[in-house]
């Protein structure tokens, strides 16, 4: 086995007297698409807030590629390499497709004063390869959203804002993508078609390891290797879907106590 | 072509509509033009027709700016003798670069400032007392002004970034509270009977001798409206390359959720600080240019009324749009000044158009448009 991508020791965090995440030891393998599972407010989420520098940890290390990320803010997160899509859709709805992808895109563009007011041409050249670049990755998703790209984000139906927010992150060339629950507002057949895409991409970037939080059990038990299974921010089980699926503490947690 | 001259024809219409106002002398005679513009106006906004021209208007953007520019123009050379109508002129240009810089602030970083009046104050005041105390070239003094505005805003920077929304609101207030009684009773700053301002000069002209160009002959506010148009074209060009920019884009991101903008490397503060930086200079070259005109400054000048006065004005025409403030601050400035009997309830005036819009167009008179990036397809 190679050494992990992503490694996390003994995370916690506290929210006054509710313990979100509490000691969480977690590896994940170049390359591989981890499955994160768990009941509601098991603390899936507060993981990834935590890794991404949105809440502090109270305790623990998390480490990316080997480097420290625990105590670093969600700009410098970004900058290693790890974005996100959130759970309730966080696109700039006002904003076109276009715009909303570029946010994602921010650390390759040039924010000068002096470039963006007087060397309009070259901006302009700029803006028009961002654009091609952004139309040939939506393409992979939606041939016809790649065409509508000038529209605000806000005009197009949910299944579409997923896959722009999915686009938003893996346009700056991510080496890990989290996944906050794709599936939340989209029917079965449409989150299967989103997580194919997501895959396709995957293989065509070669270096990209994915976290993907998830309550569809049959989208975990196709597309992940390996799947944490967490419930009061312990980790309770961990394994292939087969091997979770089985576990005692596991149906406990979900259908409780008989 | 046909919205070509569509658009010629609607500028041409405009100014002499603003040619007959500015002239107009008896009250009722005043009283019926705005009765004619308010029912012209609700019938623009219920026909949609506001927003076709608006949509004209973007696609040849060039051809508005050129119109916009040709009327003030125009509108000048219509009254070359009427020191009152000009001065009001260019009160109202000056007011339109002092709201450009406060729409970068609000319109587009999202930062609220409720002490747009007294960042202007700040450039006039340096204005004031640099002009007096020192020999340093006028032109370079409109630039001190925004330099001096900008510093003083940095003040707030702290404050503003650990704080949002209504508390950030709150501690721009109190600066304006505090700045007004700071000036009255800072007697190097003449208190509250305020500064006189030497003429202003740029290279050889003097502004405050009558202009006596060959066959043209007028008052020497003609000199100032020049001065002002020149000012604000350059700050509408620029205020408008920000936003179809990746800078104008970073703003509204950060605007719009801090949080999602946070996550892809957008530094909220960075950006929060160069908008108020950015809008507060632009707020005190014009707060400089204003003072010079008016060649006295006084406290009362730059009260927490006319901050507030600023920050309606954006919101009437359209919070984010040069456009529609550029319209809103000419309604503001202008209606008060010739309807005599409004001047007393103004701000019952303000409030109540302030509520009115907000309750039934919130976007604004002229709502802000989506973006066009150069190098995007059309």
């Amino acid at each position: 086995m190679s050494a992990p991508i992503l490694a996390c020791r003994g995370l916690s965090k506290r929210f006054g007297g509710v313990l979100a995440l509490d000691g969480l030891d977690l590896e994940v393998q170049p390359g591989s698409v981890l499955g994160l599972i768990g009941p509601n407010g098991s603390g899936k989420t507060t993981f990834f807030n935590v890794l991404t520098g949105l809440f502090p940890a109270d305790a623990g290390e998390s480490r990316f590629a080997g480097e420290p990320i625990t105590r670093l803010r969600p700009q410098a997160v970004y900058r290693a390499g790890i974005a996100r899509t959130f759970q309730r859709s966080r696109l700039c709805l006002p904003l076109s497709i276009f715009e909303n992808l570029m946010v994602g895109n921010h650390q390759r563009l040039e924010h000068g004063l002096w470039f963006n007011l007087a060397r309009r041409k070259a901006l302009a050249r700029q803006i028009a390869d961002s654009f091609e670049a952004a139309r040939a990755l939506l393409r992979i998703f939606d041939p016809p959203l790649a065409d509508r790209m000038q529209e605000p984000a806000g005009r197009i139906p949910m299944i579409d804002r997923r896959r722009v927010e999915v686009c938003r992150a893996l346009i700056s060339r991510p080496r890990l993508l989290l996944l906050d629950e794709p599936s939340a507002g989209m029917t079965h057949d449409e989150t299967v078609r989103l997580m194919d895409d997501i895959l396709l991409v995957q293989r065509e970037l070669g270096d990209l390891t994915i976290v993907l939080i998830e309550h569809e059990m049959s989208v975990i038990e196709r597309v992940t290797a390996r799947c944490v299974v967490l419930n009061y921010g312990r980790k309770i089980a961990e394994g292939t879907y087969a091997e979770v699926s089985q576990d005692a503490a596991v149906r406990q947690a979900y259908l409780g106590v008989e | 072509m046909r919205s070509r001259a569509a658009a010629v024809l609607l500028a041409a219409l405009a100014t002499a509509f603003a040619w007959l106002l500015l002239r107009a002398e008896s009250q009722g005679a005043i009283a019926a033009l705005i009765a004619l513009a308010v029912l012209a106006g609700f019938a623009l906004l219920r026909t949609r027709l506001l927003d076709a021209f608006t949509r004209a208007a973007l696609r040849d953007e060039r051809l508005a700016q050129w119109l916009a520019f040709a009327a003030v123009a125009v509108l000048a050379l219509l009254l070359p003798e009427d020191d009152f109508s000009l001065l009001l002129l260019t009160r109202v240009l000056i007011v339109i670069v002092a709201c450009l810089g406060l729409n970068v602030q609000l319109g587009y970083a999202g930062v609220v400032n409720f002490a747009g009046a007294s960042f202007f104050g700040v450039g006039g005041y340096t204005a004031a007392v640099l002009s007096r105390a020192t020999g340093l070239p006028h032109l370079l003094l409109l630039l001190a002004g925004g330099v001096t505005a900008a510093l003083a805003g940095t003040v707030l920077l702290l404050p503003i970034l650990r704080t949002r929304g209504h508390y950030a609101a709150l501690i721009t207030i109190a600066f304006a509270l505090l700045f007004r009684t700071f000036l009255e009773v800072n007697d190097s700053l003449g208190g509250p009977q305020g500064l006189k301002l030497p003429e202003l000069r740029i290279g050889p002209i003097r502004f405050n001798d009558p202009v006596a160009a060959g066959p043209l002959e007028g008052s020497f506010y003609l000199k100032y409206v020049v001065l002002a148009l020149l000012v604000l074209a350059f700050f509408f060009a620029v205020v408008q390359r920000l936003e179809r920019s990746w800078i104008g884009l970073a703003l509204d991101a950060v605007r719009i959720d801090e949080t999602a903008a946070a996550t892809f490397g957008l530094d909220i503060a960075r950006w929060k600080i160069a908008a108020f930086v950015i809008g507060n200079f632009v707020i005190g070259v014009a707060g400089a240019l204003s003072a010079f005109m008016i060649g006295f400054i006084a406290p009362n000048n730059y009260s927490f009324a006319e901050s507030l006065i600023l920050v309606s004005i954006l919101l009437l025409g359209g919070v984010g749009n040069p456009w529609g403030l550029s319209l809103a601050a000419a309604i503001v400035i202008l209606l008060p000044e010739k309807l005599q009997i409004i001047q007393e309830y103004r701000f019952l005036m303000f409030a109540s158009m302030v509520v009115l819009i907000l309750l039934f167009r919130p976007a604004g008179l002229v709502p802000r448009p989506m973006r066009r990036l150069p190098g995007t397809p059309r």
